[in-house]
């Protein structure tokens, strides 16, 4: 602390902490705030917590938590956390599971051809997001493109029912967040000594076992990075599930929009918001850790 | 150069017996890495229990050489032999060959304890021999301290001993060597060469040894191959290389010489009498078959070179003329710069073996070189 800095570092280092006090602290203040009040039927609709300083110290001590106790009796809203967090689980590992080898296939081909395979993982962000999801309804609907090829392979005789299940959020959600996962996986790969796999082979380890001793252990920070940039969106996902899911399809994102703009109950909108938020300090929290823990032992 | 030829370690010279067997041998091997011709049809025999030195100036095509031996790099052409059996096809993790990386490559997850033992993991021994196998080698590179450290926890020279212990960690049969002490100070140095050289005694490995270091080469090696663009211009001993090296490369790459050029006067069965271009007559003990008016060099070290204000007995040979330019003094020994009379310095080394010298030679004396008739070398290249 005793350092002493000039100005121009001063200020380069307070730019990131005023960006998020600004578009992350305030509004999230902003929400709780909300989230702690009574709903009205009024613009905007909920009572205002604080109408003067004079009266925070009254009400602070009689602060209603009532949204949240709410949240936590209707056993709706804990099945659609309960459910996001399982889907966006199941999308993560998904993900990883098909991410993996593509990083990895990238990260090894010739160096001429890095820039062109790092394109095509990219290249759909140049389309909107929202259209991308309806062509997987064009897809994935009974009359849709996958039915008509397997009819026409002659794999299926029925079409075969996709689109308004959860195997369409999952698919929705892979398709999605797919690129999220190779990028960070490829830096981390692409970055790795190919003389360490050397190394290990010339210690009499195959190619098979190298990969788990030595190639795996070096991208964690990769794979972490990945699942968390898969996981933390796909929890609190609402286009998708809306689109492609059904009425099975219970997501907390949904559960959201539902409640701000259907029930115009913005104070347990709110709530929802918080402790969704909550819920994902948590892996973050697991991630930062682990992280640490790797610098430290390297 | 004052580097000693090395104390004879042992009388080992299987490769001047025509009935042993080489164990490693490199038969027309040529490495390409497309246009670029790496390693150029090159042929070599390296004898078991060898120490062998691969020797010459950065981008010879050293590091290639062992990595086609180490399975990592396919010879484009030829083949590479370990104990009579073609390694090509061999994978790398099948090689009994242990290497140690330039870059020392060592695993950055893992901590010291585990590098070293990684070799020995894949050979599935028991635990607790593992760990007196790590504990000895750590033990023997002097980082048993560090066990626990993580590679980049350890400066430079601690990094390559852990990579040194990691190559010997598995006693392979041959042991490759990249440069393995360039970051170490020089006492360690030592005592690591040494710490090498009774390594390969005890356990009895072959070493390939890459270095450009010349006075580590001839300190440790049993032979010495040197290299230059890709080709191994000779393959001798440390003293036969210093002592009768077969070209002005190999000459002027070991130690210091003092190299003209000269015309063959005449050539009987003892001697070779020369012309050189800077105009005194050399008569050399012959042993090489040169004709009558060709070119040749004759190459001829400082430290055989005699330094004296009065002319020797036999001025018209094996002596010339000129005037001291320049004088180094380096407490065990003097180096003189001598300008003959036709511009060239000519550089003579004289031992300080006593205190005072009587008649010390001092700048712009004139003086005269000579040298023996068994002094220097006749050099066709
Ligand atoms: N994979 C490669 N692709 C293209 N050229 C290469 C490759 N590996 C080596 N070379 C070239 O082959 C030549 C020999 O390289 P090598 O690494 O064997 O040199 P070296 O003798 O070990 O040099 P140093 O003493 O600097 O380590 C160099 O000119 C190098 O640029
Ligand atoms: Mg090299």
């Amino acid at each position: 602390m005793g350092e002493r800095k000039t100005l121009g570092p001063r200020i380069a280092t307070w730019i990131p902490y005023a960006w998020l006090i600004i578009f992350f602290l305030a509004p999230f203040l902003i929400v709780f705030k909300i989230s702690l009040s009574e709903p009205t039927l009024a613009v905007p609709p909920y009572a205002p917590v604080f109408e003067s300083l004079a009266d925070i110290w009254v009400k602070i001590g009689a602060l209603s938590f009532a949204n949240y106790t709410w949240l936590a009796e209707d056993a709706l809203y804990i099945k659609a956390y309960g459910s996001s967090l399982w889907i966006a689980f199941v999308s993560t590992i998904l993900a990883f599971l098909i991410g993996y080898p593509i990083a990895y296939g990238m990260a090894r081909a010739p160096r001429g051809l890095r820039p062109i395979l790092l394109m095509m993982v990219i290249l759909p962000f140049w389309t909107s997001f929202l259209i991308r999801v309806y062509a997987w309804i064009g897809i994935l609907k009974p009359e849709g493109l996958l039915n008509q090829f397997l009819f026409f392979v002659g794999v299926i005789d029925q079409p075969l029912t996709i689109i308004n299940t959860n195997i369409a959020v999952y698919i929705g959600i892979v398709y999605s967040y797919l690129p999220f996962m190779v990028l960070p996986l490829y830096a981390s790969l692409e970055r790795m000594d190919e003389t360490l796999l050397e190394a290990a082979a010339d210690l009499g380890s195959t190619p098979l076992k190298t990969f788990w001793q030595v190639t795996f252990p070096l991208s964690l920070p990769g794979v972490f990075a990945g699942a968390l940039l898969v996981f933390i969106p796909a929890v609190g996902e609402f286009v998708i599930p809306d689109l492609l899911g059904g009425s099975e399809t219970l997501m907390i994102g949904r559960t959201l929009w539902n409640e701000f703009f259907f029930n115009r109950d913005w104070p347990v909108a709110s709530a929802v918001a918080i402790v969704l938020l909550a819920l994902l300090v948590v892996p973050i929290v697991i991630f930062q850790n682990a992280q640490a823990r790797m610098r430290e032992t390297r | 150069m004052k580097a000693a030829l090395g104390a004879v370690r042992r009388s080992f010279q299987p490769w001047a017996d025509p009935a042993a067997k080489p164990f490693i041998t490199f038969r027309g091997v040529t490495k390409r890495f497309g246009q670029f011709v790496a390693v150029d049809n090159q042929t070599l025999e390296i004898f078991e229990r060898e120490f062998h030195a691969l020797l010459g100036p950065s981008g010879c095509g050293k590091t290639t050489l062992l990595r086609m031996l180490a399975g990592f790099e396919t010879p484009s052409e030829g083949d590479i032999l370990l104990e009579d059996k073609p390694l090509a096809g061999v994978p790398p993790h099948r090689r009994p060959v242990n290497m140690m990386f330039q870059s020392y490559a060592l695993f950055p997850h893992m901590s010291v304890e585990a590098n070293v033992a990684f070799g020995l993991k894949q050979d599935k021994l028991p635990k607790s021999e593992i760990g007196d196998r790590v504990a000895d080698v750590l033990k023997l590179v002097k980082m048993e301290a560090f066990a626990r450290r993580k590679p980049d926890q350890l400066s430079g020279g601690q990094r390559q001993r852990v990579a040194l212990a990691r190559a010997i960690a598995k006693r392979p049969k041959v042991l490759l060597l990249d440069e393995p002490l360039g970051a170490l100070d020089k006492k360690l140095r030592e005592e690591t060469q040494f710490e090498l050289i009774n390594l390969q005694e005890t356990l009895g490995l072959t070493f390939v040894i890459v270095t450009h270091d010349q006075e580590e080469a001839m300190t440790m090696a049993d032979r010495i191959s040197v290299m230059d663009h890709g080709r191994i211009v000779q393959v001798a001993s440390p003293a036969e290389i210093y002592e009768r090296p077969k070209s002005r490369y190999v000459a002027d790459f070991i130690g210091s010489v003092n190299i003209f050029e000269a015309e063959v006067d005449n050539v009987t069965p003892e001697r070779i009498h020369l012309a050189t271009t800077d105009g005194f007559d050399v008569a050399c003990d012959a042993d090489i078959a040169a004709a009558k008016g060709q070119t040749v060099w004759f190459a001829v070290r400082p430290e055989k070179v005699r330094i004296s204000h009065a002319a020797p007995a036999d001025a018209g040979i094996n002596a010339v003329a000129g005037e001291v330019w320049d004088i180094a003094y380096f407490g065990d020994m003097t180096l003189f710069n001598v300008r003959l009379d036709s511009g060239r310095i000519v550089r003579a080394s004289a031992m300080n073996a006593a205190r005072i010298v009587e008649q010390p030679i001092t700048w712009e004396d004139r003086v005269w070189l000579s040298w023996s008739a068994d002094a220097g070398v006749v050099l066709l290249d």
